[in-house]
């Protein structure tokens, strides 16, 4: 085992094994480029890409309370976390069941250029980052975790998505070099028709 | 202007199933009743971008959701409903209070006044004014002329005095 932040695709690759048939995915920024890039999407994909940063969780909420039969994974920044921080405490306040938000936690705003986020370690005078777990605890999500390691995450993953939700996991995350913003894979338009009519199919 | 029960009433008879909201002093009044109203659950969020997001997410689950929130808040918002109503088209409506537009005792040359009009014009959100208690059926036509056609749509409610 390093001391090293697993990498985010890696991160990414535990997901994609342990998404069953019917689960929606909710991905931005990073990781929603980092999903693209991975292989073949399901109907049940939403890439908010063009999104208001930080909506992700809120968008994953109105969906896992109008589909409660449906497990809703949604995956968000650490900087985009802290611009809409509040919705940690809707969600727990709503507390869907259903709802499983992971933060990948870099500590940079990676797409303009990895600058450190107030949040994070490097950009604070007391070198001490933001805990987002905590955070979550505090707000009362009902299971909460936190991982660096990809071997430790991979061995708790399935655990930890079937744990009581709101689900709440913080994984602390490589930044990758270099790295640009996720491109919109299609017209909005229709992909919002075609993810609302993927929705409309009940799970079997 | 409007008791709780009659635009929880108004609310439920539009099919709306959700409301998400941020109260203020007069649309904040109206809470208990939307949530005591079969059919319709109220969804408190702790600020306003948050609730297009959230209503975006209910509108792809198939509910039919409405923002409630004080002008203020739709200033606050503006990126989040930009996303929702003119990146992916979603047709949400919404009830937006007017702050101060009956009186300004409270907040004498409160901008609301100079401000909410404008910026509902500038984001493309068609509202109609809603002054009286007697405009109730106007809302009711509004909404559904904006569903009908797939469009946001916005009920502005002067606020100020009963």
């Amino acid at each position: 085992m390093s001391d090293a932040a697993m990498p985010l695709r890696g991160a990414m690759e535990v997901l994609r094994e342990h998404r069953a048939p019917g689960d929606v995915m909710v991905t931005s920024m990073g990781s929603a480029r980092e999903w693209i890039a991975m292989g073949e999407s399901n109907p049940l994909d939403f890439i908010f890409v063009p999104s208001s940063m930080g909506q992700a969780p809120s968008l994953a909420l109105g969906i896992a309370l109008a589909q409660p039969a449906r497990r809703v994974f949604a995956c968000n920044g650490d900087g985009s976390t802290l611009m809409n921080l509040g919705a940690l405490a809707t969600i727990s306040a709503e507390s869907p069941a259903n709802l499983i938000l992971l933060v990948m936690d870099n500590g940079v705003y990676e797409v303009t250029g990895a600058q450190p986020t107030p949040g994070s370690a490097l950009g604070r005078p007391d070198k001490r980052g933001v805990d987002f777990a905590e955070i979550a605890r505090a707000c009362g999500w009902k299971s909460v975790y936190r991982f660096r390691d990809l071997e430790d995450w991979q061995e708790a993953a399935a655990d930890c998505i079937n744990a009581p939700g709101p689900v709440f996991i913080a994984l602390e995350v490589a930044p990758v070099p270099g790295a640009v913003g996720p491109k919109s894979p299609g017209p909005t338009i229709d992909r919002a028709r075609s993810f609302r009519s993927a929705l409309s199919v009940p799970k079997n | 202007m409007f008791t709780g029960e009659q635009i929880a009433a108004l609310f439920a008879e539009l099919g709306v199933t959700h409301v998400v909201t941020v109260p203020d002093s007069t649309i904040g009044k109206w809470g208990d009743d939307i949530a005591n109203t079969s059919g319709l659950r109220l969804v408190r969020v702790c600020r306003e971008g948050e609730a297009w997001a959230v209503a975006a997410g209910l509108y792809f689950g198939g509910a039919r959701p409405l923002v409630l929130i004080q002008c203020t808040g739709l200033f606050e918002s503006g990126d989040s409903l930009r996303n929702v109503l003119h990146d992916w088209k979603i047709p949400i409506f919404s009830v937006i209070g007017y702050r101060s537009f009956l009186n300004q005792d409270t907040l004498p040359g409160d901008t609301c006044l100079v401000f909410t009009e404008p910026l509902l014009d500038a984001w493309k959100i068609e509202y109609k004014l809603i002054t009286t208690a007697s405009q109730a059926g106007e809302i009711c036509d509004h909404y559904r002329a904006c569903f009908a056609a797939g469009k946001p749509g916005c009920a502005l409610i002067a606020e100020g005095k009963a």
